[in-house]
């Protein structure tokens, strides 16, 4: 990088033709980010298909779908509030995704201790995330949903439902356990020093490799709220 | 161009998890309500593609990014909409099968 001499610090479309036709490398960024752009680019093409099959059985049924503001509906004393639940997983993901932001900013400014404590934080609230997931499923499957058939309406609604929140909470699981990977390394000074800015893993970039994943992981769940809990 | 996220004050990303609390609130409030029908489904994608373009602009930072990277990420999604535009014609055709023939 810092033996380039062609002006590719040009700026919008310019820069998009250099960075392609340029005969180097076409991102200018760490290859561990590139690579974690393109895992999630897959991941997207995973969950959008998942999410464009529950689309076709919920709209190609004849049987009524189950409504889900009532089924994820808890009860406070004697009233139903609906999708309670959902909402607090909902704001406890949210949260997450600010603290890791926070982690990264901390992270961009060499203060390894905040940075590791807030990936921690975050990684906690995750757990919270899929302790609730797992209640939820729990209550779920006391009430009769099975993958084959439901007490309210359309049979594909246990399928798709165990479908797309099982493979969200086993991402949210993974990534949980990675940032925790990520904050003990960081606290051990795995990424300090000249071996580690030598082997690409200098000024703790991996966090925000991490962070990427983590924000993905939320921003999937903007959609699976929207579009199957809201819908 | 990677010296970028170093500027940001903590205050913006503070601002952005506020507004994300907002916005689901309101997705929130959308069930909570009641609404229904254009109302309703016109809300639900107005504020889920409102949090989304909030967290990969800011949080992953694509706001930052070189278009090359930007274009490589985001072009190759417009596919997955030709398969959901496929899917919804293919599911009004089975619907009306199943209508027609199975009931």
């Amino acid at each position: 990088m810092a033996a380039v001499t062609l002006p590719d610090s040009a700026a919008g479309l310019r820069g998009l033709v250099q960075d392609w036709s340029a005969d180097r490398e076409a991102f200018h960024v760490p290859w561990g980010k590139a690579m974690m752009w393109i895992f999630l680019l897959s991941d997207t093409f995973i969950f959008g298909s998942f999410l464009t099959g529950y689309m076709m059985v919920r709209s190609s049924t004849t049987v009524p779908w189950p409504n889900p503001s009532e089924v994820f509906a808890l009860h406070v004393g004697a009233t139903q509030v609906p999708l309670l639940l959902i909402a607090i997983m909902t704001f406890v993901l949210i949260s997450s995704s600010g603290t890791m932001a926070m982690a990264v900013n901390f992270a961009y400014r060499g203060d390894r201790i905040n940075a590791a404590t807030l990936m921690i934080v975050t990684a906690c609230f995750g757990e919270i995330f899929v302790g609730m997931q797992a209640f939820e499923w729990s209550k779920l499957i006391l009430e009769g949903v099975r993958p084959w058939s439901n007490p309210w309406g359309a049979a594909q609604f246990g399928s798709t439902f165990f479908m797309i929140t099982g493979f969200h909470g086993l991402h949210v699981t993974a990534g949980a356990i990675y940032l925790f990977i990520i904050s003990a390394r960081l606290l051990r000074g795995r990424y300090d020093g000249p071996q580690a800015a030598a082997s690409g893993g200098g000024n703790y970039q991996i966090v925000e490799i991490a962070g990427l994943y983590w924000h993905f992981v939320d921003l999937v769940w903007v959609f699976i709220f929207a579009l199957f809990y809201l819908w | 161009m990677d010296d970028a996220p170093r500027q940001h004050p903590i205050a913006l990303y503070l601002k952005i998890w506020g507004l994300l609390f907002v916005l689901s609130t309101m997705s929130y409030g959308v069930d909570y309500f009641h609404l229904q029908g254009l109302l309703r489904w016109g809300l639900i994608v107005l504020f889920m593609l409102l949090k989304a373009g909030l967290i990969v602009a800011v949080f992953m930072h694509m706001a930052w990014e070189r278009l090359a990277l930007i274009y490589a990420i985001l072009l190759p999604i417009l596919g997955l909409l030709v398969l959901v535009g496929m899917m919804v014609a293919e599911a009004d055709y089975t619907h009306l099968m199943r209508v027609l023939f199975f009931r």
